[in-house]
């Protein structure tokens, strides 16, 4: 029965991320029909302008798209498991915080040490993966010392607050000019990724997925609480530095070259688990990229359309699910 | 099966055992009683693996148990804790299922052989009916038993509970007893677990074990009854449940 019913979603989401990458292909500031889409990508017969848009722009947003939704939800729900905390999601960590903090320094602080004419987008996206990087260290540190998973869980938030302090020092002390390019990051675009930094994000991104696959099991035992998995077997330490390091890829390596992408991966995992009504991360893993996929493109179709910042299109989309889930918790 | 030598634990300065020298056997249902503090649950946890701040040792089946990895030690004792655990969305036949962790490869694929073992174990807990149930519409004492049928689905010689009959009604937690006393005579499992029932404890265990005095005061049911340990430690408390 439930079986089934996984079966149908699965092919149900699947079907919805084609449709909507497709879409995605086709809106923007010149509408292209999704015949033209299609002809674009196969090859077929279409006006070369046309091809260059879909090929060369409108896809990589796509898959940028894709990669950033299904990053941030699998992200998202190893998070809520390992804390048990339905408010939980990828940034918890505070991996956006670290890499808020790079990219600070690097835009804010290079011309204020006098060193201008660095920013690139490449640069940020270095600057911001070695920001979540030195987060991930932070807490795998001391995730191998600390016992209590809510010690952890706190420090996470407190790092967090502390790191922003210093990014508002930052931003206090900077130019007006580089002032705006770091809140341009902070809002989020999913465009700013070249074809050649593809070649970075993708293989950071599958790495991430299969360390993902490979905490499917802790996950499952996680959610009984640290004490009954450690009692059925589970190497606690390991699989906490095994989840960090998982999460810091995925959603380090998005918010490096995306930005800081908001409520996407703390939302998503609750829709799922909902749909799917079942608890195993066998299942809610696969069936959360997809639906973090979808919801992403649906995001970025909707900021295409109204030409708003991402950022700001998922917060409105992911608040009222959160607002949900509380609600409903505080019900049962 | 459970064997503690020289045992010693405690909090900061504050010792709660002190250099004990015990056994729980198999084929036994042994209760751990004592006052709040004494430190049944620490001893409990101790056991488990959860709690390594001891000195002296505990053998499990002859193997000193701070020399297993947390994967032996979960095919040698299975614990159920006073945690409430409540998983949203899922079946009560996968929580037991859970309890195969130990034995089941890097993803956690049922074999034929564990999704039998767990009905086994969702029958002798009495909750065969509960399979497809999710536990947001179940009480305590329905989820206590799944707990228990989880513990039984690790399928270890040995079994803690710590307050097993906490959340029960009076007659949950005679029959909570009965069934624990079953699966240790029946199955030959070495059955440790804590409660302050003084009644539950005398009348339905074979043994029990008092925490105090800083040691652990084992022995048999009616030894413990016919002693003057229990008078002399619990005091007029004793006395006047007695009367």
């Amino acid at each position: 029965m439930i079986r089934l019913r996984s079966t149908i979603l699965f092919c149900l989401l699947a079907i919805l991320v084609i449709m909507l990458f497709a879409i995605d292909l086709s809106v923007g500031s010149v509408s292209i029909p999704l015949g033209d889409v299609v002809a674009a990508l196969t090859g077929g017969e279409c006006p070369p302008a046309t091809a260059k848009i879909v090929v060369h722009i409108r896809l990589i947003k796509a898959v940028v798209a894709v990669i950033a939704g299904a990053s941030l939800t699998v992200s998202g729900i190893q998070m809520q498991t390992l804390f048990r905390n339905p408010l939980a999601g990828p940034y918890v960590l505070g991996i956006s915080s670290g890499a808020s903090l790079g990219v600070a320094l690097f835009i804010l602080g290079a011309p204020i040490a006098g060193m201008s004419g660095l920013i690139s987008s490449f640069g940020i996206a270095g600057a911001a993966w070695a920001g979540a990087a030195i987060v991930l260290a932070v807490i795998a540190a001391v995730g191998h010392r600390i016992k209590d998973i809510m010690v952890i869980l706190i420090l996470g938030m407190m790092f967090s607050s502390g790191v922003g302090a210093v990014v508002q020092i930052l931003q206090y002390l900077s130019a007006d000019e580089s002032l705006k390019s770091f809140v341009i990051w902070t809002m989020g675009s999913l465009g700013d990724v070249t074809a050649s930094q593809l070649w970075i994000l993708v293989p950071a991104i599958i790495a991430g997925f299969v360390l993902a696959v490979l905490t499917i099991k802790p996950l499952n035992m996680l959610l009984f609480g640290e004490e009954y998995a450690v009692t059925m077997g589970l190497d606690i330490k390991k699989s906490r530095v095994l989840i960090f390091f998982s999460t810091t890829l995925l959603a380090g390596s998005v918010t490096a070259f995306c930005g800081p992408i908001g409520f996407i991966g703390l939302a998503m995992p609750h829709v799922t688990r909902m749909l799917f009504d079942n608890s195993d991360h066998r299942v809610l893993l696969p069936a959360t990229m997809l639906t973090g996929a979808s919801v992403m493109l649906l995001c970025d179709i909707v900021s295409k359309l109204f030409v708003l910042p991402v950022n700001a299109i998922t917060a409105l989309f992911g608040i009222p699910v959160v607002v949900w889930v509380v609600l409903h918790n505080n019900r049962s | 099966m459970i064997r503690l030598t020289d045992f010693s634990i405690g909090y900061g300065s504050r010792m709660l055992i002190c250099g004990a020298n015990t056994e729980f056997s198999a084929g036994k249902l042994t209760a751990l009683i004592g006052r709040n503090g004494s430190g049944k649950s620490t001893l409990l946890r101790a056991i488990a693996g959860l709690n390594n701040r001891y000195s002296g040792a505990i053998y499990a089946g002859g193997t000193d148990i701070s020399t297993l990895k947390p994967s032996q030690i979960a095919r040698t004792l299975a614990f159920v804790t006073t945690e409430r655990i409540r998983i949203p969305n899922m079946r009560c036949g996968d929580i037991v299922a859970m309890g195969r962790a130990p034995y089941t490869n890097w993803i956690g694929a049922l074999t034929d052989a564990d999704r039998k073992i767990a009905c086994e174990s969702l029958d002798a807990v009495g909750m065969a009916g509960y399979r497809e149930r999710t536990m947001d519409t179940m009480s305590d004492g329905e989820c206590q038993r799944i707990m228990i049928a989880r513990a039984l689905a690790q399928d270890t010689p040995v079994i803690l509970l710590d307050e097993p009959t906490s959340f029960l009604d009076m007659p949950g937690r005679y029959e909570l007893a009965g069934l624990l006393g079953r699966l240790a005579h029946d199955r030959g499992k070495c059955i440790v677990f804590s409660t302050h029932e003084l009644d539950i404890a005398l009348r339905m265990c074979d043994n029990v074990a008092l925490v105090a005095d800083g040691t652990i005061y084992n022995m048999t049911a009616s030894e413990m009854e016919s002693s003057d340990v229990l008078d002399r430690l619990f005091g007029s408390a004793d006395s006047c449940y007695r009367k």
